[in-house]
């Protein structure tokens, strides 16, 4: 499996440190509740298909980037800076 | 149909005519009083359990592929009690004993070998977690031996104990630690519970779960509507999808974990080695081949099958413990998808949805597991009571933090385990 960084381009994935589900973009407030701070931390769609989760590029540029790919295949199918996610959030 | 040494003597002089299915082939019926999501180890141990400890035998076993076919037939065979926390180490140990029993309570051979399992240690700090987990394995009445440098080389003499990163100190011997026949698991298991009454459907996905008021009512399969008041899912790398069924997110992420067998060679190797620090573990079959395998991929899959990075890292660690397998050729790779929790340990418990039983979150320790893990869940399906040997698996930890069972203490979190 090759990642596209959107800064380095294709690279090998041997570079990159996964996190998890990029649900984790979406940090509740502290006062959010227990439910909230539940699934944010712990429950999980994990799809058998198309998934966004959250990786580093950390043998190279260290951005962290959200990667859309299928779980199934393998396939990748796009990549972004998680920087530029989060500020479309805000 | 017993098996027995006279009844193979007979057959063999008979022409082996009288050898029939190991389990039969039912349709399934349209109201059971439980039904089991899930054919593998776990379901059909539960099954079997059901049966046997607490009389239910109007039950059926959904199976949308064939028996042996999912994560039971794609395992490294371990079986072991060697756990360190409350939770885990009383279960482990319940599960083992009943794997001593369990060729004479199936009547079949699931080969079960104890032939020891050593855990290695390179460094004077290791040395101490493994004596204090070799303390908690003897405290919990299962067996611990720490050997030294040299005691290793008795068992081991063909490792590098030189290695320049991994020099080893010495290992903990775990003797009743082993290996059994991962398929003849499942087939046992098919054929005891089919004894008893338990129906086995293959080719039957289940497509949704029917809830009505909060409770469970039956299931919609691919081979029509089943109803049941009491549904267990023992599904594995599938928990999500089921569990989606009836309106639940898990804390479970599936991810791919790789193994490996070489041709078969002269028996080398006797024992189940463990290689924390390289993420290595090996055995070899009783048909030769040295069964091996690593970490996960570390990224969430359902393919079933594994990425060449982890491949080489595999490679790289066996030829670090053991220079001498690069001479063995590998025949087969294959992956299995792995229902990981954040923090390691599995789930045996209710739901919300009353009526429905998860039994889910194996990481990559499911195998060893099956009979206690039948055992435990058929008695919380049968009496929704929590078996005393399993009483910490809850699925309400992670949201309270109480009971967090971290065995490999990295935290609790999804991509540390």
């Amino acid at each position: 499996m090759r990642l596209k960084c959107p800064l380095c381009g294709e690279r090998d994935r041997r570079e990159f440190y996964y996190f998890g589900d990029a649900v984790v973009l979406a940090r509740p407030d502290p006062d959010a509740g227990i439910s909230a701070w539940d699934d944010y931390l712990h429950n999980r769609d994990n799809p058998a298909g198309v998934t966004r989760d959250l990786w580093q590029h950390e043998a190279g540029c260290a951005a962290w980037i959200v990667v859309t790919r299928d779980t199934v295949s393998h396939e990748v199918l796009d990549t972004a800076l998680a920087s530029d996610l989060k500020r479309a959030m805000s | 149909m017993r098996f027995s040494g006279l009844r193979i003597l007979k057959e063999g002089l008979t022409g082996n005519k009288g050898w029939g299915a190991h389990w039969r082939d039912p349709e399934p019926k349209s109201h059971y009083d439980a039904i089991i999501i899930g054919g593998g180890g776990h379901g059909l141990s539960t099954a079997y359990y059901l049966a046997k400890n607490h009389g239910l035998n109007n039950i059926a076993v959904l199976e949308k592929g064939y028996i042996g076919g999912g994560n039971v037939g794609r395992n490294t065979t371990i079986v072991r009690a060697n756990y360190f926390l409350n939770g885990n180490s009383e279960f482990y140990s319940h599960s083992l004993k009943l794997w001593e029993g369990l060729e004479e309570d199936l009547n079949y051979n699931v080969m079960h070998s104890q032939r020891g399992l050593i855990n290695l240690f390179h460094s004077d700090g290791q040395r101490d977690a493994f004596v204090r987990r070799g303390n908690a394995m003897v405290n919990q009445g299962d067996d611990a031996i720490l050997l030294d440098r040299e005691g290793v080389r008795k068992h081991l003499p063909y490792l590098d104990f030189d290695n320049a990163r991994f020099p080893i100190y010495g290992g903990l011997l775990h003797p009743r630690g082993g290996t059994a026949r991962h398929d003849a698991v499942a087939w046992g298991f098919a054929r005891g519970a089919d004894m008893r009454g338990v129906d086995i459907i293959q080719n039957c996905e289940v497509k949704g779960i029917d809830i009505k008021n909060g409770a469970v009512t039956g299931v919609q399969t691919t081979r029509g509507a089943i109803k049941a008041k009491k549904i267990g899912m023992t599904v594995a790398g599938r928990s999500g999808q089921v569990a989606a069924m009836a309106g639940m997110r898990l804390p479970v992420e599936s991810h791919v974990l790789q193994a490996f067998v070489t041709e078969g060679l002269k028996p080398v190797i006797d024992h189940v080695i463990s290689f924390g620090m390289g993420h290595f573990y090996i055995s070899q079959s009783d048909k030769g081949g040295l069964v091996f395998g690593g970490d996960l991929d570390f990224y969430a899959s359902y393919a079933s099958r594994g990425n060449l990075p982890m491949k080489e890292h595999v490679m790289e660690a066996g030829m670090t413990l053991m220079p001498m397998i690069g001479e063995a050729k590998v025949l087969r790779s294959w992956g299995g998808i792995m229902d990981m929790t954040p923090d390691g340990s599995p789930i045996i418990d209710k739901s919300p949805v009353e009526g429905l039983y998860i039994n889910a979150g194996w990481c990559y320790g499911g195998f060893k597991a099956v009979p206690g893990s039948g055992s435990v869940f058929s008695h919380l399906i049968a009496t929704d009571q929590h078996h005393s040997e399993a009483t910490g698996f809850r699925l309400d930890r992670f949201r309270t933090g109480v009971g967090i069972i971290d065995e490999e203490g990295t935290g609790s979190q999804h991509n540390l385990h």
